[in-house]
């Protein structure tokens, strides 16, 4: 007989976000891939603080609300970014208040930080970079000279281990062991392995092994990994699911436009997140 | 929308699309609609060669490994062509996605730099694309510098800028002189209004030529497939640039 190993996973959307403390270091996906947004709307509900965003390696929406709600004291992004809509507001005008840390980076040095976790080094060297002002600004980078050099004077920097305390998705469903399916969005299994615990929200969870067969279980997550679970239906919304739901355009110009303000961004908390 | 835009977008595209004839692969990058429709237009014509990745996109896009793929990649070699943008872009081909005024708290804020801080050195056709061409756009020096169009000699740098396309002409990096030089005049502009409009010097050759047009064939497949393959990651840009709706 089958454990049935999920059981002892999920709970309610308030126990889950109960588990992450105030000053964690939480890494989020980019805005294509699996955002959990009613996890958010939970954690500015439950008024969390001074959280440390690591984007995966970009955000837009998610980190811009929980920047705007008060919820951030700290962000490592290589961009933050409504796409088509224009500038994340929020983000925005707390970079200009002085209301955050902003720890600029760039796409490929995020996912080596995560890299170098997953594999419990403690660094990871990568090209490029050097001669670039965002190394300027970040006194936890490094130039090495490459130890296996052919030729003389060949630098390359050096990124320390990104080592976040919690990795958050949504994703389309988990299975009756806890195994996530995550399809081909591996940067969702690289945020898990790299942090110390992984919260999940699902859209269902079905009555099956992805294990059990060879052609899904490369789909998944496993559940190995996995340290809290909750159902909610629509938990991207108003971002988009894969192959389940677009994101829902004309709620994104209307946050776009309300976010500007900080009164019509309070607005907004008030119609959609504090309901 | 206007028919002088339309006819702008049309031309961009094409021009960028002609840059990457007999490439392998182009990949294409956040907020790229023109890029990504020229390097679609540039596979449609080469009957699906080169082959082409968007970023964001779920049709026009084969990675299965994740947002490290496209960097994995490019670090060895097995992408061609890339396209970097910039709120500001300067005359030693610096880029700059960070902001305008000192950093950190800037007077302007954009989003950031993206992966340009690498790709930029690793890809060997990087184009430079920005539509906005002013003195506040094309600056002799930028604020903040997201990604160096030069390098040390001993830094490990197979790529670099290649070129950058405005809505007013078409600028080549020339390598030996480490400088821009005017290549191409979209239709209206002057040798007067380039230089007038450009914040940084650049070489100004003998012989400058007008941008080729689009022919008829190129309008046809923008307006077509190519349309509608854009506008499943970019729906404002196609309804609003090239009247498709998605």
């Amino acid at each position: 007989m089958k454990s049935l190993s999920i059981k002892n996973l999920l709970t309610s959307l308030q126990n889950l976000v109960a588990n992450i403390e105030d000053g964690s270091q939480i890494v989020i996906p980019p805005d294509y891939s699996f955002v959990p947004m009613e996890i958010t709307r939970a954690l500015i509900r439950k008024k969390a603080r001074d959280l440390r965003l690591v984007a995966a390696p970009q955000t837009g929406l998610q980190a811009d609300i929980l920047i705007g709600a008060g919820c951030v004291s700290e962000i490592e992004a290589a961009a933050v970014s409504l796409g088509e809509l224009g500038n994340a507001p929020r983000f925005t005008e707390a970079i200009k208040a002085k209301k955050i840390e902003l720890k600029d980076s760039t796409c490929p040095a995020i996912h080596a930080g995560l890299q170098a976790s997953e594999k419990g080094i403690p660094f990871m060297p990568l090209r490029g970079i050097i001669g670039s002002d965002i190394l300027k600004y970040r006194n936890d980078w490094k130039i090495s000279e490459n130890p296996f050099k052919k030729i003389s004077n060949d630098s390359i920097l050096l990124l320390p281990a990104i080592h976040p305390d919690y990795a958050i998705f949504h994703a389309p469903y988990a299975d009756r062991e806890g195994n996530i399916w995550i399809g081909r969005r591996r940067e969702l299994a690289l945020m898990s392995h790299a942090a110390k615990k992984t919260y999940v929200s699902v859209e269902e969870v079905r009555d099956t092994n992805l294990l059990d067969n060879e052609e899904t279980a490369a789909n998944a997550l496993p559940s190995l990994y996995i340290n809290g679970i909750t159902i909610c239906k629509k938990g991207s919304w108003p971002l988009g699911l894969s192959d389940l739901y677009d994101a829902d355009r004309n709620h994104l110009q209307k946050y776009a436009s309300q976010a500007r303000s900080k009164s019509d961004f309070s607005k907004y908390l008030e119609s959609y997140v504090f309901v | 929308m206007s028919e002088s835009n339309i006819k702008l977008t049309e031309l961009l595209i094409t021009v960028v699309s002609r840059m990457l004839r007999d490439l392998n692969h182009v990949a294409v990058g956040a907020s790229s609609p023109i890029p990504g429709a020229a390097a679609l237009l540039a596979s449609g014509l080469g009957k699906g060669s080169p082959k082409v990745t968007i970023l964001g996109s779920k049709s026009v896009n084969s990675f299965t490994d994740g947002g490290k793929e496209l960097f994995d990649c490019a670090g060895q070699g097995r992408i061609d062509a890339f396209f970097l943008g910039g709120g500001q872009i300067d005359g030693d081909a610096n880029v700059n996605l960070v902001g305008i005024g000192d950093y950190p708290h800037m007077d302007v804020r954009f989003p950031g730099s993206y992966g340009s801080a690498y790709l930029y050195y690793v890809v060997p056709k990087v184009i430079l694309f920005r539509e906005e061409h002013t003195s506040r756009t094309l600056v002799q020096k930028v604020d903040f510098i997201s990604a160096p169009g030069k390098t040390e000699k001993n830094i490990y740098r197979p790529g670099g800028p290649h070129s950058l396309v405005t809505s007013r002409c078409v600028f080549m990096w020339e390598k030996k002189a480490q400088c821009f030089s005017l290549h191409s005049l979209h239709p209206g502009e002057t040798l007067q209004t380039i230089r007038k409009n450009t914040g940084f010097d650049y070489i100004e050759p003998k012989k400058v030529i007008n941008t080729l047009e689009p022919t008829e064939q190129e309008k046809k497949l923008i307006h077509g497939d190519i349309g509608k393959m854009i506008a499943e990651v970019y729906p404002s840009f196609a309804s609003s640039r090239l009247a498709v709706d998605s």
